[in-house]
């Protein structure tokens, strides 16, 4: 119910008044406010979608044991003989694949840089990608089920999935070639990264340029066109989720004029949470916790493609894509921005609350006393 | 291995919380559960920057007011204990609790405690009594920047004239409970739990 509906209740049930002469105001609205508040102390749709999702009987994994405590000693024995295996034997295989995997690429896209640009380049750099991103694959061991790949991302197109983890993207290279988004960073993954840009056309962005979004805007859009170019792969919740939800889809990829094809990708927690809580751990330390784990295992479905419609504004389009990802994925559709991870929520909501309040406080009135310490009448015509 | 156990609910005092706040075994299992999410420092208690990390809290326009009546006087943290008592006031009232052995003391969800929760949202100063200022203030919070001060002033005056029967020109507790005495409190400031 809303705001409004509800307050009405509230009074209705305290006054024999008729309600068109209501009086403006009446102490017991206070209650709706109250109530809501504690609800979202109780239980909120957003919060809980920044930690790993917890797994109703345990998987022999520590990390995913919230409420840790003695059971019986048989499973603590197996659970001593799962840490064995994990960290002694998959582990160190894991470990040397990831780097014989990372090393080939550097070094192979880098040989391939060196060939003249044309058809065979574009082959080699397609076999190239994919074969080190298939050894990253079982370095993670990851067990990928791929769902109508005739729907697959083509050349021109903008690919865009809901995000849990870095390893969303070792995912979807698996099994097709995709122009990668980013900001260039130093270290190691400088190095990939400028490497990688010189067997094929990946769109990297200085740190400078980030922020200005008609820059962003302009060169996706000069790649998008250029139809020889790959399909870009693009996360526009612009963090990591749990995988229990999706969260509002950041318009930008959607204003640029080009077929969309959603992916849906869902992790199967009871083998390995692959969420990456960038609050609480560290690049290399949730690597190492992805390949202790007993696998990755995950589905990804390829959506048919979209394209944004007559009359509909990018924020439409964005939330029409998202809701076709969250049905296909059996995730909660959510409005909330994943922003609110590390940011607070933007004061603009609060007022609309205060709005929609005031609206009954004061009614319909036309002629009422101008604001003296506001920005402006509120018209309810225009609420 | 066992670092979590020093954190964990033991036994009694679940036994405890259920005595005093009337919650369930598994309520109380959950609500731990969530503390404990929303614990960022994991020290076992909440600061006021752990309740206003959640959205749908901080865009309530008295979200503020809310948090507050978490904290005792004085008081930055909470603990499990307080945590519990507070969200206590909003378990509904179950009929079969009128026909069991009375307690020895209010239940903290009785009706009365449900309006003295909400008369402590309006009571700023914590007097036992909410003046005209205080009354302009809560009023303000709840509706922005949206009506003048003189409305404002009108409508505070106009409650007060007529809540006030002492003619003290603020409302006191049982001033409250008269004006309310037909609302259905009992239901409007009750949370139903999902199990």
């Amino acid at each position: 119910m809303s705001l409004e509906e509800e307050i009405k209740e509230i009074r209705r049930s305290g006054s024999n008044k008729d309600l068109d002469a209501a009086p403006e105001f009446e102490m017991s609205d206070i209650f709706y406010f109250a109530r809501r508040g504690v609800e979202s102390i109780m239980d909120d749709e957003v919060t809980k979608r920044f930690s790993a999702e917890e797994l109703e009987s345990w998987n022999l994994l520590t990390r995913s044991n919230h409420n840790f405590h003695y059971i019986s000693l048989r499973l603590t024995v197996l659970w001593g003989l799962g840490l064995l295996i994990r960290y002694g034997i998959l582990l160190p295989l894991r470990v040397t694949l990831a780097f014989t995997g990372v090393g080939l690429l550097v070094f192979l896209t880098s040989i391939v840089g060196l060939f003249p640009n044309g058809r065979m380049k574009n082959f080699m750099s397609e076999k190239v990608h994919l074969m080190c991103y298939r050894i990253c694959v079982r370095a993670l061991t990851a067990i990928i089920t791929y769902h109508d790949s005739e729907n697959k991302p083509k050349n021109g197109g903008i690919c865009v999935a809901n995000h849990t983890s870095p390893i969303d993207v070792i995912i979807l290279a698996s099994d097709g070639c995709y122009a990668m988004v980013g900001q260039i960073h130093g270290g190691l993954m400088g190095v990939i990264q400028r490497s990688m840009v010189k067997a094929c056309p990946h769109i990297w962005f200085e740190r400078s340029e980030v922020k200005d979004r008609h820059l962003v805007a302009k060169r996706l859009s000069d790649h998008v066109e250029d139809k020889s170019k790959l399909p870009i792969l693009i996360f526009p919740e612009g963090t990591c989720i749990n995988n229990t939800s999706v969260m509002m889809f950041k318009k930008g990829s959607f204003e640029i004029r080009a077929t969309v094809y959603p992916v849906a990708i869902k992790y199967d927690p009871r083998f390995g949470d692959a969420f990456w809580n960038s609050s609480k751990f560290g690049m290399v330390n949730y690597l190492l916790r992805m390949m202790s784990s007993w696998a990755i295992v995950c589905s990804v479905w390829y959506l048919p493609p979209m394209s944004r419609e007559e009359g509909e504004d990018a924020v439409q389009f964005a939330n029409r894509v998202k809701a076709a990802i969250a049905r296909q994925g059996g995730l909660v559709d959510l409005l909330w921005d994943g922003g609110l991870k590390r940011g607070k929520v933007k004061d603009t909501f609060k007022e609309e609350q205060q709005k929609l309040y005031s609206k009954m406080l004061v009614g319909t009135q036309e002629d009422r006393s101008p604001v003296t310490n506001g920005p402006g009448i509120v018209r309810t015509a225009g609420l | 291995m066992g670092s979590r156990a020093s954190t964990l609910l033991r036994e009694e005092e679940i036994e405890e919380i259920k005595k005093e706040t009337g919650f369930s075994h598994s309520q109380i299992t959950r609500l731990y559960s969530r503390f404990t999410s929303l614990d960022k420092g994991e020290n076992g208690t909440l600061s006021r920057e752990d309740f206003q990390r959640i959205p749908e809290l901080a865009i309530n326009p008295l979200g503020d007011r809310i948090i507050n009546a978490f904290f005792p006087e004085g008081e930055d943290q909470v603990n499990f204990r307080g945590f519990m008592r507070t969200l206590a006031h909003f378990r509904p009232i179950e009929d079969n609790e009128k026909n069991k052995n009375p307690p020895t003391s209010e239940p903290l969800n009785s009706r009365t405690n449900k309006l003295l929760f909400a008369f402590r949202l309006y009571d700023l100063d914590r007097d036992d009594k909410i003046s005209r200022d205080e009354l302009l203030q809560v009023l303000r919070m709840m509706v922005g920047v949206n009506i003048s001060d003189e409305q404002l002033g009108s409508i505070a005056d106009r409650t007060i004239q007529e809540a006030d029967t002492n003619g003290d020109n603020s409302i006191s507790f049982s001033e409250f409970i008269k004006v309310l005495e037909k609302v259905d409190v009992e239901q409007k400031m009750s949370i139903r739990f999902l199990h």
